[in-house]
């Protein structure tokens, strides 16, 4: 069950820099862990991140195994119109995460 | 002085003397104004992630509680939500005052094994695995909503023997190390460690999320890293033992306000 917390201001004016921050509960198996049995615990991680406003894709990160377990990542978008921020990510075992906040933009 | 004044007066004397005893044994190892949360020894950044309630990872831990709260369980299809209701409200100080024990069970239980007991009974679905990710999350929640508020267990009563067994236990060396939590929690807090700095071992940011471990887990697993690094024998999650052993941390800690989910290196 993918699980993600995102902040977004509730409200902006237009024009103005919006924080955007992302946390994605996520165990980032880097690939070279062992499990009790000795046997290696296959690599699975969130390999992409992208963030859509209002359809339009404004951000997006590729993650490696050097990323740390429920991975935490902000970034900045430029309100321009009300409407909704649209967040999916995947991880190496094809498992998809989505989540959607809206924001609303006043004059 | 006539004999009724004098029987008077030693009986004031007795008064004094056995409310003295009583301050004694209710008085906590480190005083209530020397108590120091565990985040206070972490390191700046540290501190800042647990204080943020964003980029807390706990918290993911936390909403998922709060999902599972109001999700259907069971043969009757009950929630936590449906007798329970608003968390915020029913739950709230409820951590506090845990462990305890269950008087129809006649065991003692934290909140992990009271939210397993509630299963059972009421929502008659089948306990969480220990330490498993819903009951993490559940135990979570219900601890959240007592963040901010003074630890407040009871040692008397049903609790005593429970509370004495664990006491005798936490001055008691173990392990090949030979050592007692007290050497450490009680006459070295402060002083370092290897690279650390020992904390006075308390409990009030568990469950919490641990960096070394990447994920989130319970005092319990904390303590057992403990006994992990004593080289002492485990004792089992939810074995007498380690519940006995929470009480008392959770008496030792009196006034100190839960910091749940905690950030811990």
């Amino acid at each position: 069950m993918a699980l993600a917390r995102i902040q977004v201001p509730k409200e902006a004016k237009r024009g103005e820099l919006v924080t955007v921050r992302v946390a994605i509960q996520h165990p980032m198996e880097t690939g070279f862990r062992y499990d009790n049995m000795g046997r290696p615990i296959p690599k699975n991680v969130i390999n992409t991140v992208v963030c859509r406003y209002n359809g339009e894709e404004v951000f997006r990160a590729e993650m490696g195994s050097g990323i740390s377990a429920n991975p935490y990542l902000q970034f900045y978008v430029v309100a321009a119109d009300s409407g909704e921020l649209a967040f999916d990510w995947i991880d190496d075992a094809g498992e998809r995460g989505s989540e959607r906040v809206a924001l609303t933009v006043v004059a | 002085m006539s004999g009724g004044a004098r029987a008077l007066r030693i009986a004031a004397w007795v008064l004094v003397g056995s409310a003295a005893v009583v301050t004694c044994a209710a008085e906590l190892p480190i005083p209530r104004s020397a108590l120091k949360q565990g985040s206070e020894f972490a390191g700046a950044e540290v501190r800042a992630m647990q204080a943020d309630e964003f980029s807390n990872p706990g918290m993911l831990w936390v909403t998922r509680g709060e999902r599972l709260w109001a999700e259907p369980a069971g043969r009757d299809g009950k929630s936590c939500a449906s007798c329970h209701r608003d968390a915020a409200a029913s739950m709230k100080d409820v951590a506090t005052r845990y462990p305890q024990v269950d008087k129809a069970a006649g065991q003692l239980v934290n909140i992990a094994g009271r939210v397993n007991l509630c299963r059972e009974r009421h929502q008659h679905a089948q306990a969480f695995p220990l330490e498993s990710e819903p009951l993490l999350a559940l135990t979570a929640y219900v601890t959240y909503q007592s963040r901010g508020l003074p630890m407040n267990v009871k040692i008397d009563g049903e609790a005593a023997t429970h509370f004495e067994r664990a006491r005798e236990r936490y001055y008691r060396r173990m392990g090949q190390m030979n050592l007692s939590c007290a050497q450490c929690h009680e006459r070295n807090w402060g002083r370092t460690l290897f690279n650390e700095t020992v904390s006075q071992g308390h409990g009030t940011g568990w469950p919490g999320y641990r960096l070394e471990w990447q994920n989130f887990g319970s005092l319990q697993r904390r303590l057992r890293a403990c006994y992990s690094g004593l080289r002492a024998e485990m004792p089992e999650y939810d074995s007498r033992e380690l519940v006995e052993l929470e009480l008392f941390l959770a008496w030792r800690e009196t006034g100190l306000p839960i910091e749940a989910p905690g950030v811990r290196r």
